[in-house]
């Protein structure tokens, strides 16, 4: 069972505005039957140009229903300018959270905005029209995925696939989509690791950045596949704290998974004298502390 | 969730009363280890064996031929280990594409050379539009080197039944063990083992009203056996581990109950099913049965409704407390919908929108006629908000692409 928040719960029940609009203006189709969700948008505009009525027609799960009725309520009223600068953040957003395996609902719904706005200007859908599919079993192009990549700053092939659904049928585009997140993240810190000047010391911001880089691209993937999860809290000077989630949070290895796993890495990668504290009990505004002794 | 109309037996079961009284003694004041010398312990140990004797009793064989274990996934993996581990010069898995994840995940890790072992050579024999085991294939399949053949008996999705007689003849006459994962099948379809030609054979406790974390499985006289548990000296050193002595007791007392309800479940529970089933094609355009018809499970029903989402239904149908699965993507956490669907070749508009029933003795004809009066509205609904849903629509008439 799914844990949908009451607001994906109530858009999904009780959708407000599910029927499609009467000549239209904007009218984009997106997704279809085989791959399990497609949704249609149409929109009238009144005299100023924004969005005066909007109505969806979604085949799909509860996540994706709910998404559509959600993207509806964000544009009506807007211009398309206005309209253009929702993210499927701003849909999950709205109704309180997504499921991350059900992220490509909002991304749908994303799209079906994009796609229906650059139909409505004559211009070419770039997420569509001037990509190359990479994924042939749910048609998702390489500009889909590398905006996605960027948008989301996305480090896996899981979450590639949680928001856009790419990679999530043969498998056999992994490799590509690996490729992608290369593109846009530069190599995995394995590799730029070997490449770091090591006799230069290093600055305190760089640290910083090193430390988030090696904790998404690294760390964070290694604990997800184990169905845990890390959210790095904070870094001063050499002491880096975070919190454990999901499974980390309540594994009897926590404190393994914390020396062993997280800090052997960050030693690895980033700084031999890093130490690693856990203050997933608390918190985050306790955990740093009072402000003075971190000046 | 006390009203709940519970229609996902397959999925689990309700556990019995009767089972629930006949195995609460020994969770309280009969604690004793069976092993024991002491009477407080020993006297244990004849419940253990009344409980053998009336699971071996509806299996139709002989008592020291029951080992107990965990669950059927327990059962399955130490079927199918122990084949191999008998017979190491031989390098060929024969098994189908439809197999509960059970078999199937065991097969695939076998054939890719984990734990150890050298890769097998993996043949999963396909099944028809209907979900009918390929006799032809699998003849073609058999050979010299094949190590273990394990097909189901009654797959859990579409309740289709594989022709276990003449899958174990074959195998025989060759040779090769035959185990079959039989976890939906025991309990609703009657069987006399000691006729059959089936080597190993898998049960679940908690498919047939008694509680997870019990399973058996049946490993006919004269079959190399090799432990997967190693251990003492328990299910006369076939599985070792401490007897749960608690879900034993209660696994014997639902064959029992099973065994008395056999009649039942190939009479009223058929004719529920066959109620709901009838009903729903008729109120509803665009719905198909999965899985032939005549040669399934008396208890299962598995449609799919054209143009709309499983997810979406069974959430509707939560809200009015109707329990039933989906072998739609959105439900599996995968992407793609089920494999069995997938592989008997469901076209994908069929698919994601398939609706799995599966009822137990403890439905009512009355609980039917609810889910006649609550579903074909929900697919009505769900079809008004779906792009598809009206065929002049655009989108419909653009079709799926590939």
């Amino acid at each position: 069972m799914w844990d949908y928040t009451d607001k994906v719960k109530d858009h999904f029940l009780q959708p407000r505005h599910a029927g499609e609009v009467a000549d239209p203006d904007l009218d984009a189709t997106v997704g279809n039957l085989t791959c399990g969700d497609a949704l249609r948008l149409t929109a009238r505009l009144d005299a100023d140009g924004r969005i005066a009525d909007a109505r969806f027609q979604t085949f799909g799960c509860a996540s994706a229903i709910a998404s559509s009725d959600a993207l509806v309520d964000l544009i009506v009223g807007k211009t398309l300018q206005e309209a253009e600068a929702i993210t499927n953040d701003d849909i999950a957003e709205y109704l309180g959270g997504l499921p991350e395996a059900k992220m490509h609902c909002s991304v749908m719904g994303m799209e079906a905005l994009q796609k229906a706005i650059a139909r409505y200007r004559h211009e070419p859908f770039e997420l569509e029209d001037e990509g190359t599919v990479v994924c042939t079993c749910f048609g998702v192009t390489d500009k889909l995925i590398e905006k996605v990549v960027r948008d989301q700053n996305l480090h896996s092939v899981d979450q590639v696939t949680h928001f856009t659904k790419a990679g999530g049928g043969c498998r056999g585009c992994h490799r590509e989509i690996e490729k992608i997140i290369e593109k846009v993240h530069g190599p995995r810190p394995e590799h730029a690791a070997k490449t770091r000047d090591r006799r230069r010391p290093m600055t305190n911001l760089a640290r910083m950045r090193r430390v988030e880089e090696v904790i998404e691209q690294d760390i964070r993937p290694m604990l997800q596949a184990d169905g845990g999860d890390i959210e790095l809290v904070d870094v001063d000077g050499r002491s880096v704290q975070v919190a454990l989630r999901g499974h980390c949070a309540w594994c009897r290895v926590k404190d393994f998974t914390l020396k062993a796993t997280i800090e052997d890495r960050l030693r690895e990668l980033v700084d031999p004298q890093i130490v690693v504290q856990d203050v997933g009990g608390r918190l985050p505004d306790e955990a740093l502390g009072p402000r003075g002794e971190h000046g | 969730m006390a009203d709940a109309i519970y229609l996902d037996n397959n999925a689990t079961t309700a556990v019995a009363p009767e089972v629930r009284e006949a195995m609460m003694p020994y969770l309280t004041d009969l604690y004793g280890n069976p092993s024991s010398i002491h009477t407080f312990g020993g006297q244990v140990m004849k419940e253990v064996d009344r409980a053998r004797g009336q699971l071996a009793d509806l299996l139709g064989c002989h008592p020291t031929e029951v080992i107990f274990t965990s669950c059927g996934t327990e059962s399955d993996n130490t079927a199918i280990t122990s084949a191999l581990e008998c017979h190491p010069d031989r390098r060929h898995v024969i098994t189908t594409r439809v197999e509960h994840p059970a078999v199937r995940n065991l097969c695939r890790t076998l054939a890719k050379g984990d734990r150890g072992r050298p890769a097998y050579r993996l043949t999963e024999i396909p099944v028809d539009a209907d979900g009918e085991f390929d006799m032809a294939a699998f003849g073609n399949a058999l050979d010299d080197d094949t190590a273990v053949v394990s097909c189901m008996w009654a797959n859990n999705e579409t309740g289709v039944l594989f022709p276990v007689q003449d899958i174990g003849a074959l195998c025989r006459d060759r040779g090769i063990p035959f185990h079959t994962d039989a976890v939906q099948a025991v309990g609703k379809i009657p069987m006399t083992l000691s006729d059959l030609p089936i080597d190993m054979l898998s049960v679940s406790g908690h498919k047939l009203h008694a509680p997870k974390g019990v399973g058996a499985l049946y490993v006919r006289r004269g079959t190399r056996f090799s432990p997967l548990m190693l251990g003492g000296h328990q299910e006369a050193s076939r599985r070792g581990g401490t007897e749960a002595v608690a879900q034993i007791v209660a696994l014997g007392k639902a064959a029992e109950l099973a065994k008395a309800n056999l009649g039942k479940e190939n009479t009223e529970v058929r004719a529920m099913r066959d109620r709901l089933e009838n009903g729903l094609l008729q109120s509803t355009p665009g719905a198909r049965v999965n899985g032939r018809r005549d040669l399934r499970l008396p208890n299962t029903s598995n449609i799919s409704f054209e143009y709309v989402e499983g997810e979406a239904i069974l959430l509707m149908l939560d809200q009015h407390g109707i329990c039933a699965s989906s072998g739609s993507a959105c439900t599996t956490g995968s992407l793609e919908p089920s494999h069995v669907l997938r592989a008997m070749g469901v076209p994908f508009t069929a698919a994601h929108g398939s609706i799995r029933f599966s009822l137990s003795v403890y439905n009512t004809m009355e609980e039917m006629e609810t889910v006649l009066a609550v579903l074909p509205p929900i697919i009505r609904r769900l079809r008004e908000i779906s792009p598809f849903g009206r065929q002049d629509s655009p989108a419909a008439a653009a079709g799926p692409q590939p």
